[in-house]
């Protein structure tokens, strides 16, 4: 089956500011980062230059584990855009830190993706230059 | 709480072009000749409008339109983001500045080719990624595919039937009234066109759990609507629709089209509080409604919508939408003249004409005895809506 593999088109590049570079640069390195506020801890994503919670503008960052369970998913069908192969499924997960975040989803058929499934990240390379994270379902030998 | 605004203004004045896909002339002729329409109904003219209010997305300018129509004194000229989430935020506009004696007569318009010129179905893949708020929000969904307002929907969507157990029947139940009441209106693309539940669950999927039929159309066509004090619209052409309620809203980390961090994805909390706005201005309840216009680009959010407002409990859309109940003769007609999955796609502006025609009794699918009608702007973004009553 796919794996998301993309034989070389370019994924739509990300518009970066200052409040998301550390994200980017992270991902470069394979890493996941979640912004966190330096006042009261609240990790947030997407980031932002300031806590909606305490409203400090002070944030640094944390690594996640990488493992979370879909919180919800969509398999795009339409448009087919030359990036990506089709039936192309994409999820939602909660991260075990407690936020959310898009990526592809691979290593599971679409009409086998389930709300709740355990996942982890892992991240490929589509292009030339191109890092992404994606995720994987969690197998009982993994 | 006072309110300055409700009953202060009303439509008086709507005006169409014909709904195609390919409408072989530009956008700006589109919005002059559905303005002019609106005009003429109202029993205006050009010299008489001194307000103009539209969506971000709109591409003509108002002073060129204005310019266009023979306009000569434009006192008040706004502009709503967001998508068709600006669908009533524009009538907003111009009840605000009427009340307030700013403009006396405002005129609100979208005009596009939607189909024929950019579609916006066809994906945000080849947006340039710029170093702005706006340009990086898509940078954390572009790069992973999900790249059309369908492929957004779809994650709501999957959720909401994950945590009401719903099927995708529910879905199917809004596409049929759509197209339905569309088959019944000469002026709908899908005139004459009703389909079944089967055929829904046959047509193929566009990003799951959406098919094909879950989706509005690409259209291209203008919609105008004139507005005016409630005052003066009682010696104009038309019966005034009053605009007895209206109202905007945006919540607790509310995003565009991605609002996917909230604890709940089942519900649009935004929309929830253009009900309540809209209720306490208008001072009624969800049973005073008789037809709504529910804004309708992708049917899953409709089924939100009608929680939302109090039509039914939370999570008890997919029952209150069987047996015809959203239909004509059911307990809420919803979208009597298509909605925008059966006569056109005019980022909901065509529902508010639509409303217009029920509050007359000129529509090609009217309800008994309508007091109240409720029209909604696009969903799964900041948004609007109103309610319009009899004068």
């Amino acid at each position: 089956m796919s794996e998301g593999s993309t034989g070389g088109a370019p994924r739509p590049r990300p518009g970066i500011t200052r409040d998301t570079a550390f994200f980017w640069e992270g991902v470069a390195e394979s890493r996941l980062r979640i912004q966190r506020c330096v006042d009261c801890g609240a990790l947030r994503h997407p980031p932002g230059p300031a806590c909606p919670k305490c409203a400090s503008l002070a944030w640094d960052h944390v690594e996640a584990s990488g493992r979370g369970r879909i919180h919800s998913f969509v398999v795009v069908h339409h448009p087919k855009v030359p990036a990506f192969d089709y039936p192309h499924p994409v999820a939602l997960v909660e991260l075990e830190e407690g936020t959310r975040f898009v990526a592809d989803l691979v290593g599971v058929k679409a009409n086998a993706v389930e709300i709740g499934m355990p996942v982890e990240v892992e991240f490929h390379t589509p292009a030339e230059g191109q890092t992404l994270p994606r995720f994987r379902p969690v197998t009982d030998a993994g | 709480m006072t309110n300055l605004l409700s009953g202060k203004a009303a439509i008086v004045g709507i005006g169409a072009t014909e709904f195609s896909k390919n409408s072989g002339r530009s956008e700006l002729r589109l919005a002059v000749e559905a303005i002019r329409m609106a005009l003429d109904d109202a029993g205006l003219t050009a010299k008489d409008v001194d307000g103009m209010s539209v969506f971000t997305m709109e591409t003509n300018p108002e002073i060129e339109v204005f310019r266009q129509i023979g306009g000569s004194e434009l006192k008040f000229f706004s502009r709503i983001h967001y998508g068709g989430g600006a669908a009533c935020a524009t009538l907003q506009q111009a009840a605000m500045a009427i009340a307030t004696g700013v403009a006396e007569v405002v005129v609100c318009y979208r005009a596009m080719n939607e189909r024929s010129g950019h579609r916006f179905g066809t994906g945000i893949q080849n947006l340039q990624a710029a170093t702005t708020t706006e340009s990086s929000h898509y940078g954390w969904y572009a790069p992973y595919g999900l790249l059309t307002p369908a492929s957004w929907v779809a994650m709501f969507a999957q959720r909401y039937l994950f945590e009401t157990g719903a099927t995708t029947e529910a879905f199917g139940h809004v596409a049929v009234a759509d197209r339905r009441h569309a088959a019944n209106n000469p002026a709908a693309w899908f005139y004459e066109q009703p389909i079944t539940l089967e055929d829904h669950a046959a047509s193929r999927w566009i990003v799951e759990p959406l098919r094909l039929l879950d989706c509005c159309q690409e259209s291209d066509g203008a919609v105008a609507v004139v507005v005016t004090s409630a005052e003066r619209a009682r010696d104009l052409r038309q019966k005034p629709a009053i605009l007895t309620g209206v109202a905007q809203g945006a919540c607790d980390d509310q995003q565009m089209m991605t609002s996917f961090y909230r604890d709940d994805l089942t519900g649009i909390p935004e929309m929830g509080l253009v009900a309540r706005q809209l209720y306490e201005q208008a001072r009624i309840t969800p049973k005073d409604i008789q037809t709504a216009v529910i804004y309708d680009h992708f049917t899953p959010f409709v089924l939100c919508q009608l929680e939302e407002f109090g039509f039914c409990e939370r999570g008890e859309a997919k029952d209150f939408v069987q047996g015809g109940n959203i239909e004509i003769g059911g307990g809420l007609p919803i979208n009597p003249h298509g909605g925008q999955l059966g006569e056109a796609y005019i980022h909901g502006l065509n529902g508010v004409a639509e409303g217009v025609r029920q509050i007359r009794g000129t529509s090609c699918n009217p309800v008994a005895d309508v007091e109240n009608v409720l029209v909604t702007a696009g969903t799964g973004v900041p948004t609007s809506g109103l309610l319009l009553g009899q004068a």
